[in-house]
């Protein structure tokens, strides 16, 4: 069980991010499609 | 501020006290940043970008629900609601699928 | 717990063990002679890999995980074990897409692809009519290629995909393209042209125009849902919106090349020693060269922008693609040619600029398709008619 007074540590979320209109906790997730790299056929 | 894992696009909340797994067709490989899955079916790919994450995937099929796969990752209550919407993502895609 | 997430491009920076999926092309062998062909092909390379060699690699792709090969050439189905090699690949899980001209896609064809989950194949295509298209692969291409979507649609096969390179004179059929996808139930793919192999010697010619870019840019906002790029126009970025996809040069870093004799390049459009890493023959196969080469380490090395860094736009376009710049002669850390500001400045003349490694091309005229001639003796083994032997349609 995790130590729940603990609370130094974050995940933050803020930081750099440009997408500010993403719900938070999709940022943890990003999904593109396999054809969605540069550099194949 | 949606609650309970509610996605963008409205899908139902996530469960977190039910058991979830990986999509059989699901290919998952951990990386340095967290995860990259494939789903070979969809052909999608999603990136995880936490490695807390990709130990919570990891702990799916031995926990009996994402909640107690979240703690035994180290994901605290105060977190507990990110993760959520972050499973609410993958399920939406299929790539996590409940367990039966 | 603390994790601070980087932009995806700083992630993937550092490189991954593994590509995300790659590109292989299994032969130089082609029936036909595009002008714009990115590996100059046509005639076979009498060292291209043998079966046996190429299972060895699908197996090493199998142990890294890669999960995907977009398998093309010039025509990967001329090759014999075309169809064995598929089915290897999906049976040591990694996903096969295929790109082809059609010449093969006949009616039995077609119902195999029907019956396998973990193969798509995609049609090139590069005018909705037979004069464009034609003018650019070649006389009888388009017939083949309408006639293979018709099997495939006949057949079920749903979603196969439709590839297009854009150029200065298809940029107007974009909504043809598109109807033609509908009417086939296929998916349509558009492409950036790069001046990459035969494409160097009709850039001038064929690259589009700064108002087309524009047009082509509004066009993916306005219609391009359901239209797939490859994340080949990420340099348009710096238009203001991104289009789906990575929007970053995956070159040496998520993606590479396999080519038909093993050698491994940073990518399908940078064929040329500046950008080869290493061989699936040397030692330690290939994962040891996306693990170890000293090329792929130079490029997953941070890139700083070069001229580009004070730009505003460099954080959306990352200063364009690598392969458009070095093969019109610009200079790697500044604007790609086709900068949306402009700034690719005027270019060197393309006869002077780097030429492709090795040139596989047929012998006879450039966009000419290759008659079908059963039974013509070959002069050297690379001579070969590829389809000799094959009976008609």
């Amino acid at each position: 069980m995790p130590d729940q007074s603990d609370h130094t540590s974050a995940v933050d979320q803020s930081g750099d991010q440009s997408s500010d209109n993403l719900v938070e906790g999709m940022l943890l997730v990003e999904e593109v499609s396999i054809d969605g790299m540069c550099g194949v056929y | 501020m949606s609650t309970n894992g509610v996605t963008d696009t409205g899908a139902p909340p996530f469960n977190l006290d039910v058991a979830w797994r990986l999509h059989p067709q699901v290919s998952m490989r951990p990386e340095r940043f967290g995860a990259l899955l494939y789903h070979f079916g969809t052909r999608r790919l999603s990136f995880v970008r936490t490695p807390t994450l990709l130990s919570v995937l990891e702990q799916l099929p031995a926990q009996r629900s994402a909640r107690a796969a979240c703690m035994a990752a180290g994901v605290d209550s105060d977190h507990m609601q990110e993760y959520a919407k972050a499973l609410a993502t993958l399920a939406a895609s299929s790539m996590i699928c409940e367990r039966p | 717990m603390t994790t601070s997430l980087l932009p995806l491009a700083e992630q993937f920076q550092h490189g991954l063990d593994s590509p995300i999926c790659l590109t292989w092309e299994l032969t130089y062998a082609c029936n036909l002679a595009c002008v714009h062909c990115l590996s100059s092909s046509g005639r076979r390379d009498p060292r291209e890999l043998s079966t046996g060699e190429c299972k060895a690699v699908i197996d090493e792709l199998e142990r890294m995980q890669v999960f995907y090969v977009n398998i093309g050439g010039g025509e990967p189905t001329v090759r014999p074990d075309f169809w064995e090699l598929v089915d290897y690949a999906t049976a040591h899980h990694v996903g096969v897409k295929f790109s082809t001209n059609g010449v093969r896609i006949t009616r039995a064809a077609a119902a195999r692809l029907k019956g396998s989950d973990y193969v798509d194949v995609q049609v090139s295509l590069d005018g909705a009519t037979r004069e464009v298209n034609d003018a650019v692969r070649g006389s009888g291409s388009y017939a083949t290629a309408l006639r293979a979507m018709q099997n495939l649609a006949d057949a079920g096969v749903a979603g196969f995909k439709i590839s297009v390179v854009v150029t200065r004179h298809n940029v107007s059929q974009l909504g043809d393209f598109k109807a033609i996808a509908d009417r086939f139930g296929a998916q349509l793919r558009i492409t950036r042209l790069r001046p990459s192999g035969r494409g160097a010697d009709t850039w001038d010619q064929l690259h589009p125009t700064d108002a087309q870019q524009r047009e082509l840019y509004e066009w993916l906002l306005d219609h391009g849902e359901n239209v797939l790029t490859g994340d080949s126009f990420f340099h348009l970025a710096a238009y203001g919106q991104k289009l789906p996809g990575l929007n970053l040069c995956g070159a040496g870093r998520v993606v590479c090349l396999i080519d038909p004799v093993g050698d491994v390049y940073a990518c399908p459009f940078a064929i040329h020693d500046s950008f080869l890493a290493g061989n699936v023959r040397d030692d330690g196969g290939f994962s040891r060269v996306w693990r170890s080469s000293r090329l792929f380490a130079d490029l997953r090395r941070p890139q700083n922008g070069g001229a580009c860094r004070s730009c505003s736009a460099f954080d959306s376009c990352r200063g364009g693609c690598m392969a458009a710049k070095f093969f019109t002669g610009l200079p790697l850390d500044g604007p790609d040619p086709e900068c949306v500001r402009g700034l690719g400045g005027p270019l060197p003349a393309l006869s002077s600029g780097p030429r492709p490694s090795a040139d596989h091309s047929h012998r006879s005229l450039h966009g000419t398709a290759v008659p079908i001639s059963i039974g013509r003796r070959p002069d050297r083994a690379c001579d070969e008619n590829p389809l000799t032997g094959f009976s008609a349609l």
